[in-house]
């Protein structure tokens, strides 16, 4: 995929802020000491009196969201997903999900294509903390074009949502005629030998996956699954009834995220073998992006392995 | 304030002691210590300070007020109760389970809280969102958040204090319960928080210090706050109190921090207030 388009969705979000800034007068964005990474000061640039840096204290930052969307505004908070879903983890769930406040979080730095910073910074639990939360939309982007559209969806629904981007440049594969909509899956490749269910970056790899398979015989369906909460209950058990087993994919430890939903909805409603691909209860290290991808099988070589396996082939 | 005014804040602030009383026999639970020591800056505020009004109480442009402490809801709800946001025969409910008295304040059940609180250490910087917010829309709303001195520990409290000076939210009126008890005992053998006015001036407010029972005081350190607006300075009030403050055997003791009185424990103290109410009519 050499010549696609690479954009990292931690730029949507700065210019999708932006976007939404010039016609949407109370939103307002909030960062900690990041807009340089989070690209907030994309939307800073242009309307600096809208941008409120709150230094390094995040769980003050996600309180003060809060108190600001009591006033009418509609506060978009930025961090790094370690310090949004972790840090604040307790200020999100009491004051911003308990009274069901109409708070986004944009947490960027998702997962472990973070790379050279380490494990400390590499967030695989951010799913898992957010997902708890009753109320919460949770959500992950697979390129640059779901990635705008969803943080204007966020804009327009009330209640609170916690979105991911991440940090490295991965394939555009959306047409602009694309329509993102919350709680829906969307079908990139039909099939029923299988089908791998992904969100975020994982996606162009399941797509790729999808494509290999294809060569060996095998059809296996692809669905990008871009909200995590509430999820698509209906496309995955539909998934499940006509492939009749699953493969899930996402930049996340293995507990807790979108493998574990969809084998909660499945084994209560339509129960079928499930193998879930992420981060296997382990802490990430130091490295390139794409080698740490590949080396934690977040990549689709690993996917079509997967999917074999559970097929027996 | 004149005499008369003094002494009908002062009767209201008898009413909201027994409202405490009653919620906390009725729930069987609940904080009065620390209720008792706010009750009489809740009466100021709910009484004299605040522009509210309890019959749209979502008004927008109304005064915010975050009981940061929110364990001290009883007080909250007996002046919310008695400034009519809800009747007073509610209070007895509290803690029920099928009551919109929750133990702690919730914004979406009870008509007149502003956030919903509990979780120690974050109501201030909820509270700082408002003063911003207000500022952002050049509305003329002021934020009050009130917090415990055994809260004071809490990391956050001070990331906000530094939030509200840097952005110079002289809307924003910290009010602290200096009464000197948490749960596990003094505050200064728990988690010695003093100095908590060079602290707080340290961070860049105005430090006003008061008898947090005295009705002149608070009236005066409240102007402050208003003499404050547009100096870019938040304001900080410390009350020295007494935790338990007109109820005999609370008074002072850690051991009321979260404990209801029983039948016998009730009646003693509505006793006393009832008698501190008579002296007040004399």
């Amino acid at each position: 995929m050499a010549d696609v388009k690479k954009v990292a969705t931690r730029d949507s979000y700065g210019n999708a802020l932006k976007e939404l800034g010039a016609v949407a007068e109370n939103l307002v964005v909030l960062d900690a000491d990041l807009a340089g990474a989070t690209k907030t000061a994309i939307f800073q640039k242009a309307f600096p009196d809208r941008h409120f840096d709150c230094g390094i204290a995040e769980a003050n930052m996600i309180d003060v969201a809060a108190g600001l969307s009591t006033m009418g505004l509609v506060p978009f908070a930025a961090t790094f997903a370690m310090f949004a879903a972790g840090r604040a983890y307790e200020q999100v769930r009491n004051t911003i999900g308990y009274p069901h406040l109409n708070v986004k979080i944009g947490a960027t730095h998702g997962g472990i294509s973070v790379g050279e910073d380490g494990a400390s910074h590499q967030c695989c639990e951010d799913f898992a903390l957010m997902r708890t939360i009753p109320g919460m939309t949770v959500m992950c982007p697979s390129d640059d074009v779901e990635a705008r559209q969803m943080v204007k969806a966020a804009y327009e629904m009330n209640g609170p949502v916690y979105m991911r981007f991440g940090r490295a440049a991965t394939p555009v594969f959306h047409g602009e005629d694309f329509k993102f909509e919350i709680g829906k899956g969307e079908v990139l490749r039909d099939g029923t030998d299988a089908a791998i269910i992904a969100t975020g970056i994982m996606v162009p790899e399941a797509i790729e996956a999808g494509k290999l398979l294809a060569e060996e015989g095998i059809n296996a369906r692809v669905i990008n699954m871009a909200t995590i909460k509430p999820l698509d209950e209906e496309l995955v058990l539909q998934a499940a009834r006509e492939c009749g087993k699953l493969v899930t994919v996402e930049e996340h430890s293995i507990i807790g995220g979108l493998g574990e939903a969809v084998c909660s909805l499945v084994s209560e409603r339509c129960p079928v073998p499930v193998k879930r691909i992420g981060v296997n209860d382990e802490f990430g290290h130091s490295g390139p992006a794409a080698a740490l991808l590949e080396q934690f099988g977040l990549c689709a070589d690993n996917i079509v392995k997967q999917v074999r396996a559970l097929l027996g082939k | 304030m004149t005499p008369e005014e003094k002494r009908a804040l002062q009767l209201t602030a008898v009413s909201v002691r027994e409202g405490i009383l009653t919620s906390t026999h009725g729930a069987k639970a609940g904080h009065p210590g620390g209720s008792l020591s706010a009750a009489d800056v809740f009466t100021y505020l709910y009484f004299k300070e605040l522009r509210i009004d309890p019959k749209n109480p979502r008004w927008e442009d109304r005064d915010r007020f975050v009981l940061s402490k929110g364990h001290t809801a009883p007080g909250l709800y007996a002046v919310l109760a008695l400034r009519g946001y809800f009747p007073v025969e509610e209070l007895p409910r509290l803690r029920h389970i099928d009551s919109f008295l929750q133990g702690h304040p919730n914004m979406n059940t009870v008509p007149g809280v502003d956030m919903s609180t509990g979780s120690l250490g974050q109501g201030l910087s909820a509270a700082a969102g408002m003063a911003k917010g207000a500022k952002y829309l050049g509305k003329d709303v002021n934020a009050y958040a009130l917090l415990g001195d055994g809260e004071l520990a809490e990391g956050q409290i001070w990331e906000a204090t530094m939030f509200a000076a840097h952005y110079k939210l002289d809307n924003l009126c910290i009010i602290a319960d200096i009464n000197g008890l948490q749960i596990d005992g003094r505050t200064k053998d728990v988690m010695n928080t003093e100095p908590v006015d060079a602290k707080f001036a340290a961070f860049g407010c105005d430090v006003v210090k008061v008898d947090g029972h005295d009705f002149d005081q608070l009236e005066a350190a409240f102007a402050r706050f208003h003499e404050n607006h547009g100096s870019g300075r938040p304001t900080c009030i410390l009350m020295k109190t007494t935790k338990g403050k007109g109820v005999s055997y609370m008074e002072d003791n850690a051991g009321w921090h979260g404990k209801a009185p029983n039948d016998e424990e009730y009646a003693k103290g509505m006793a006393e207030l009832a008698e501190a109410r008579k002296a007040l009519e004399v």
